[in-house]
C-alpha cells in the first residue's frame, strides 16, 4: 500500500539514472543514514559500537571487495584475507615511515598497495580458470602470510611480529573513543559503497558481468578481458586492503599477520554466499549474519550455563555454520539479498496480490 | 650428492602421502564434477572414528570394517541430504556447499569423538633402512606401496568397468547422464563412499604419522597444489603431482630455504603449481578443454 511506485514518473535523464528510483527507497536510505550517523553514535553503548557495529561495517567492506571480484567478475578467490593483510601492513608502514602523513592518505596508499599486489596475483587469472584459479589464489594467501611473518621490515622489526596502531587523527580530530571509531569507519564504508554501487551499474560493472557469464562471448563483443579482469582484481583488493587497515587500526589496535589467515578468507567468502553473490546489499546482509551468529550462539550458550562446555559449544557453532551454508545454497542460492528482493516484490502487491 | 638423493627420496615418499589425499579429490571431481573441499574433514572423521572404535577394545580389522561402514553411510547421507538437492547448480555452488560440509563434518567429528589427540599404531615402525647408502623410512615405503596399489586399482576401475564409465559420464554432464539412464543418485552415493574409503586410508597413514587430531584437516592444503599440478581429473596425475610437490618442497626447503628464510614449505608448492599452470592451465594430466579467448 505504502511501498508503490505508482505516480512517480521519470521525466529527465537524471531521475532515470538515479540509484534509488523510488521515493520510498530514498526516504528509507536517508532515514538509515540519519540514524546511523546521528542517532546510533549518541545512543549506542561502547560494546554495541565497538563490538558489533564496527566489525560488521569493516567485514561488510571486505565482503563488498570479494563480491566485486567473485560476484560480479566471476573470479573465485580464496585469498581475500591476504589482501586485507597487505592493506593493513602497508598502511602501517606508510604511517611510521613517512612522518606526518595524514591518516586518510596512508589508508588510500595502503589500499593502492593491496591493489598492486592484487593485480600481481590476478595475472594468472588470464590463463587459469575456475577451481584452478581458486587454488592459485591460495598461493597469495600463504605467500603473503609467510612474507609478513618472515621479513621484519614489514613489522618494523617488532620482536613479536605484532604491530600497534599509531595515534590516528583526521582533520585534527583524534580518533580514540568507540563512537569516533565507529563514525570514521561508517564514513569510509558508506563512501566506498557508493563508489561500488556506481561502478557495478556503469559500463565497467557490465563488462565484469559479461566476463563472468561467458568470457568468450565478452571478448567477441569487444570487451578487453585482460583489462577487465585485472581491474576487478585491483578494485577488489583495494576494498579488502582498506578493510584490513581498518580492522587492524580501528578495531583491534594491535595486529599480527595471523589475524588475516585462511580462516578469515573463508569467513569473507561465507558472507557473500549467505548474503548474496553479485549483490551490494548482500555483502552487508551476509556480514551482519556472520557477525551476529556467534554472538547469538554465545547468548544461547549462557542460557545453559555450566551444562554445556565451551568446547562443545564451539563445535556446535562449527556444525551450525556448515549446516547453514548448505541450507542457504539449497534453499536460496542467491542469498539473503534475494529474500529481501522477494519481500519488496510482495510489499508492492500488498494487500491486493492480484 | 648422496645428501641430495636422500632429501629427494624423502620428499618423493612424503609426496606420495599428499597424493593419497589428493586422490580423494580426484575421485569425486572425476565422478561428479564437484570440487570437494570436505575431503580433509573426511580424513579427520575417518581417522578419529577408527581410533575411537579401536580404543573401545575392538580388534583392528573389525574396527576397520565398522569405520568403513560408517564412511559408506556418510557418503550415502551426503548424497541424500546435500548433493541431490544441488543437481544442475553451477559448480561454484557445489564447491561452496562442500566448504560448508567440511565445517559440519569437522564439528561433528569433534562433538562425537572429542578433541584430544589420539595416537595411532599401525604396527609399522618408522625406522630408516639403508638402500645403497641412502636411508629410507620403512613407514614411508609402506605408505608409498599402499598408495601405488590404490591408484592402480582406481585407475583400472575408472577405465575398465561399466560403473567407472558411468561415473565419467556423470562427471561430464549431469543431465545428459540422467537422460541416458544412469542412476545419478546411486552413482553419487558410491563415489562418496569410495572417497570415504580413500579418506580412511589417508587418515590412518597420516594419523599414525601426526597423531589423530584436528591438524589432519590441514593436510588438504598440502593436497591442493598436488591436485592442480596433476590435473583435477587424472588419477595418475595425483600421484605424479604428489611426487613433484613432495620432492620440490623438500629440496626447496633445504637448498633455497637458507637464502630467503625458512618455513617456505607452506607456500612453495602453491607457487610451483602456479608457475606450472601458466604453461599448462589444465594441469599435467588434466583433460584439455579447447577454449580460446
Amino acid at each position: 500500500m505504502i511501498y508503490r511506485e505508482a505516480g512517480q514518473f521519470k521525466i529527465n535523464y537524471q531521475s532515470d539514472s538515479a540509484i534509488l528510483p523510488i521515493v520510498q527507497d530514498r526516504m528509507f536510505m536517508i532515514g538509515l543514514m540519519v540514524v546511523s550517523f546521528l542517532v546510533i553514535p549518541v545512543l549506542g553503548s561502547d560494546y554495541f559500537l565497538a563490538g558489533i557495529l564496527t566489525p560488521f561495517l569493516i567485514l561488510s567492506l571486505a565482503a563488498l571487495g570479494l563480491n566485486i571480484l567473485t560476484g560480479y567478475a566471476g573470479q573465485l578467490s580464496l585469498g581475500s584475507a591476504a589482501f586485507m593483510a597487505v592493506g593493513a601492513f602497508a598502511t602501517y608502514n606508510f604511517m611510521i615511515r613517512i612522518p606526518g602523513i595524514p591518516l586518510l592518505l596512508a589508508l588510500v596508499l595502503g589500499g593502492l598497495m593491496a591493489a598492486l599486489v592484487g593485480i600481481l596475483f590476478g595475472l594468472p587469472s588470464l590463463r587459469i580458470k575456475g577451481f584452478y584459479l581458486a587454488v592459485a589464489t591460495l598461493a597469495a594467501q600463504f605467500f603473503i602470510e609467510w612474507a609478513l611473518t618472515k621479513f621484519g621490515w614489514f613489522t618494523n622489526y617488532s620482536s613479536s611480529g605484532v604491530i600497534s596502531a599509531p595515534e590516528m587523527q583526521v582533520f585534527g580530530i583524534v580518533i580514540d573513543s568507540a563512537a569516533k571509531k565507529y563514525l570514521f569507519t561508517l564514513a569510509i564504508v558508506a563512501l566506498l559503497t557508493l563508489a561500488a554501487k556506481n561502478m557495478v551499474r556503469s559500463s565497467l560493472g557490465r563488462s565484469w558481468m559479461a566476463v563472468r557469464d561467458m568470457d568468450v562471448a565478452a571478448e567477441v563483443i569487444g570487451i578487453p578481458i585482460l583489462k577487465t579482469k585485472l581491474l576487478a582484481f585491483a578494485i577488489s583488493s583495494f576494498y579488502c586492503g582498506i578493510a584490513g587497515a581498518l580492522w587492524a587500526f580501528v578495531l583491534l589496535g594491535t595486529v599480527d599477520p595471523q589475524a588475516f589467515d585462511l580462516h578469515r578468507s573463508f569467513q569473507v567468502l561465507f558472507m557473500i554466499i549467505v548474503g548474496g553473490v553479485g549483490s551490494i546489499l548482500g555483502s552487508y546482509l551476509g556480514a551482519a549474519f556472520i557477525v551476529l551468529l556467534p554472538i547469538v550462539l554465545n547468548l544461547i550458550g549462557q542460557l545453559f550455563h555450566g551444562a554445556i562446555s565451551t568446547q562443545f559449544l564451539s563445535n556446535m557453532e562449527m556444525m551450525l555454520f556448515g549446516g547453514l551454508i548448505i541450507f542457504f545454497l539449497i534453499v536460496e542460492p542467491l542469498g539473503l539479498a534475494r529474500l529481501w528482493q522477494i519481500a519488496k516484490e510482495k510489499l508492492r502487491m500488498w494487500p491486493f496480490p492480484h | 650428492m648422496q645428501f641430495f638423493i636422500e632429501v629427494m627420496v624423502g620428499g618423493l615418499l612424503a609426496g606420495v602421502m599428499y597424493s593419497l589425499v589428493a586422490l580423494g579429490f580426484v575421485l569425486i571431481y572425476k565422478a561428479s564434477g564437484v570440487f570437494n573441499f570436505a575431503q580433509g574433514a573426511l580424513v579427520l572423521f575417518a581417522a578419529l572414528t577408527f581410533v575411537s572404535i579401536e580404543k573401545m577394545g575392538v580388534p583392528f580389522w573389525i574396527a576397520l570394517a565398522i569405520t568403513l561402514g560408517i564412511m559408506v553411510l556418510m557418503g550415502v547421507a551426503i548424497e541424500r541430504i546435500v548433493l541431490r538437492r544441488l543437481v544442475n547448480q553451477p559448480p561454484i555452488s557445489l564447491f561452496m556447499a562442500t566448504i560448508g560440509l567440511s565445517f559440519f563434518i569437522e564439528g561433528l567429528a569433534q562433538t562425537v569423538w572429542g578433541t584430544e589427540v589420539h595416537g595411532l599404531e599401525l604396527g609399522i615402525t618408522d625406522e630408516p633402512f639403508d638402500v645403497m647408502g641412502v636411508f629410507i623410512s620403512k613407514f614411508d615405503l609402506f605408505a608409498a606401496t599402499l598408495s601405488g596399489v590404490l591408484v592402480a586399482g582406481l585407475a583400472l576401475f575408472f577405465q575398465k568397468t561399466k560403473l567407472g564409465r558411468a561415473l565419467r559420464a556423470v562427471a561430464d554432464d549431469h543431465q545428459a547422464a540422467l537422460s541416458v539412464g544412469i542412476p545419478l543418485k546411486h552413482i553419487w552415493a558410491i563415489v562418496w563412499a569410495v572417497a570415504g574409503f580413500v579418506a580412511l586410508v589417508a587418515g590412518m597413514l597420516w594419523g599414525s604419522r601426526l597423531g589423530v587430531q584436528f591438524a589432519l584437516t590441514l593436510v588438504v592444503l598440502k593436497a591442493l597444489p598436488v591436485l592442480i599440478l596433476g590435473g583435477f581429473t587424472s588419477v595418475p596425475g595425483a600421484i605424479v603431482g604428489g611426487l613433484i610437490v613432495g620432492a620440490g618442497e623438500k629440496l626447496a626447503e633445504v637448498y633455497l630455504g637458507p637464502f630467503i628464510g625458512g618455513g617456505i614449505e607452506n607456500w612453495f608448492p602453491y607457487m610451483l603449481a602456479l608457475v606450472f599452470l601458466l604453461v599448462r592451465p589444465e594441469g599435467l594430466f588434466g583433460e584439455r578443454h579447447i577454449e580460446r579467448v
